[in-house]
């Protein structure tokens, strides 16, 4: 099959207690496939995420990762299998240091391209800084680290929550000029962003969440601001 | 001189007091666990060497190479088997289960062993002495005690800061979902903390039984020395536990010298001084 998925979500429930945050969701992602997801505040993104990455577990619904169902495997054992998440709100480690953080992200040992030495040429703040307690770094080195710690995991879908979340536009726009890099090693990257902006110039497929819903999907370059903002907002 | 003595006596059992506590911080540190049945571990392992002891027929120390893996492995089971579901963001469970725990194994060893006082002997080094200056002793087994409480301390440091499994430990305890998202699976990471928490009470024990008379029922003491080193030394630090537990030594070892219906009481007034005083401790965790 051509366009075998390396993850295909589908149709998932998700809850938080009675709360139903996810209705029917269903995205997929290709192997070297940049897909943004967007939506307002609330809108189910990081659920979707936190579903995929194993910290939750979707009420009905199946997530395939590489064709194989990922039904009650818990987050380390995702990892194992390729799937790694740079938390929102970075969560570094704040008694370890930089570098510290970068290995325990290694510590699985998945074979592949990423090494702390093609980490830090990748970011090379982090170099300079390698033994700094984590919170000594600035917002946007600390996002650099979070993305360098799953990057050590070798994953072969990298899930990044908010990357641009609190972060000065020319560090963003810094830290995005980096996933063309990243993606270039044979990875594929989910991005939740509320910055559309950044997010359709960064991705080539684009899901709109609203309410727990996809309201809207496309090819990035297919989509245009009215439809963005109208599936964004419920219009 | 004679004061000199008895401070230097008061260092010397400080370091076994430190190891009543180092485990007790470890694994508070890691799970934010307060295991109530940490003294009567102690005196679980204390019961484990004597019949090592009576059965292979080798002195109390060489009964370690025994004592600490057995331990080790209790520990082990007990975290993978028990404690872990317990933990949740509720502090009561685990606190409850281990106060249940306490209670069992107090008992079964009551049934085992009798409520009898026993004894380890370690032979002729218990009465060795060496003259360290003029008018000042010191016994061959309490300065072992204090290096091994001192090499424990340091290799638990060692531990902690150098190798992955500290680096496993430490991310545990800051994050315990993110460390989970980055391969560790914590279920296990907790009960290697367990274990090596239990293997050091190993070693604490079979120290504890040479020095004193030692029964079932004497390990809630035993929780609360620990407990009141940990707190005078500070959370986050293995060095400040170490000194938590000389100061306990020296303040029991004073109060003693006074009165010897002090020695306890003087220790506990010490405790609640630096409590009062300073309440996150001597050498509380620097955060960054």
């Amino acid at each position: 099959m051509p366009d075998e998925a390396l993850l295909d979500v589908k149709a998932i429930d998700a809850f938080y207690g009675d709360f139903q945050a996810l209705f029917s969701v269903s995205i997929s992602v290709r192997t070297g496939q940049v897909v943004a997801v967007i939506g307002a505040n609330g809108a189910g993104k990081s659920t979707l995420l936190k579903s995929i990455a194993g910290l939750m577990h979707p009420h009905s619904g199946e997530i395939l990762f590489d064709g194989k169902p990922t039904a009650g495997l818990p987050a380390f054992d995702m990892l194992g299998r390729g799937v790694a998440l740079v938390p929102e709100g970075r969560r570094l480690f704040p008694s370890l240091t930089v570098e510290e953080n970068l290995l325990i992200g290694g510590q699985m040992r998945r074979p592949g391209p990423w090494t702390l030495a093609r980490v830090y040429e990748l970011f090379p703040a982090l170099a300079e800084r390698r033994n700094l307690p984590a919170p000594a770094l600035s917002g946007g080195q600390q996002q650099m680290a979070a993305i360098g710690r799953a990057l050590m995991a070798n994953p072969r879908l990298l899930l990044c929550d908010e990357i641009s979340l609190g972060l000065a536009p020319v560090v963003v726009r810094d830290i995005y000029t980096q996933l063309p890099r990243i993606v270039a090693e044979g990875l594929s990257l989910i991005i939740v962003e509320q910055d559309i902006v950044q997010a359709l110039r960064a991705a080539n497929h684009v899901y709109c969440l609203q309410e727990g819903r996809v309201a809207l999907h496309g090819p990035a370059g297919g989509l245009t601001r009215e439809t963005i903002s109208a599936a964004y907002f419920g219009a | 001189m004679q004061w000199f003595n008895v401070i230097l006596q008061g260092v010397l059992i400080g370091g076994l007091y430190a190891m009543f506590a180092a485990g007790l911080s470890l694994i508070f540190g890691v799970m934010r666990l307060v295991n109530i049945a940490h003294g009567d571990l102690i005196v679980l392992a204390a019961y484990i060497s004597l019949m090592v002891v009576q059965s292979l027929d080798v002195d109390p120390l060489t009964s370690l190479v025994f004592v600490v893996p057995a331990m080790a492995a209790i520990g082990y089971l007990l975290q993978r088997g028990l404690l872990n579901r317990t933990l949740g963001d509720d502090l009561l469970p685990p606190l409850l289960v281990t106060f249940g725990l306490s209670i069992i194994i107090q008992n079964g060893l009551l049934e085992l062993f009798t409520a009898d006082s026993r004894r380890l002997q370690a032979g002729p080094i218990e009465v060795e002495t060496f003259q360290l200056a003029p008018g000042v002793w010191i016994g061959a087994l309490p300065l072992i005690q204090f290096a091994v409480a001192v090499a424990v301390i340091a290799g638990l440091q060692g531990l902690f800061y150098r190798t992955a499994l500290g680096r496993a430990f430490r991310a545990t305890s800051d994050d315990q979902p993110v460390a989970q998202l980055m391969g560790l699976d914590t279920r296990h990471v907790f009960a290697m903390a367990m274990a090596l928490s239990l293997a050091v009470i190993a070693i604490a024990g079979v120290f504890l039984a040479v020095r004193t008379n030692f029964d079932p029922a004497i390990g809630p003491a035993r929780l609360i020395f620990g407990f009141e080193a940990v707190i005078i030394g500070g959370l986050g630090s293995m060095w400040g536990t170490l000194a938590g537990g000389i100061i306990l030594g020296v303040a029991q070892a004073v109060g003693a010298q006074v009165d010897p219906g002090w020695q306890l009481l003087a220790g506990h007034l010490v405790f609640l001084a630096i409590l009062a005083v300073r309440p996150q401790g001597l050498f509380p965790k620097v955060s960054g």
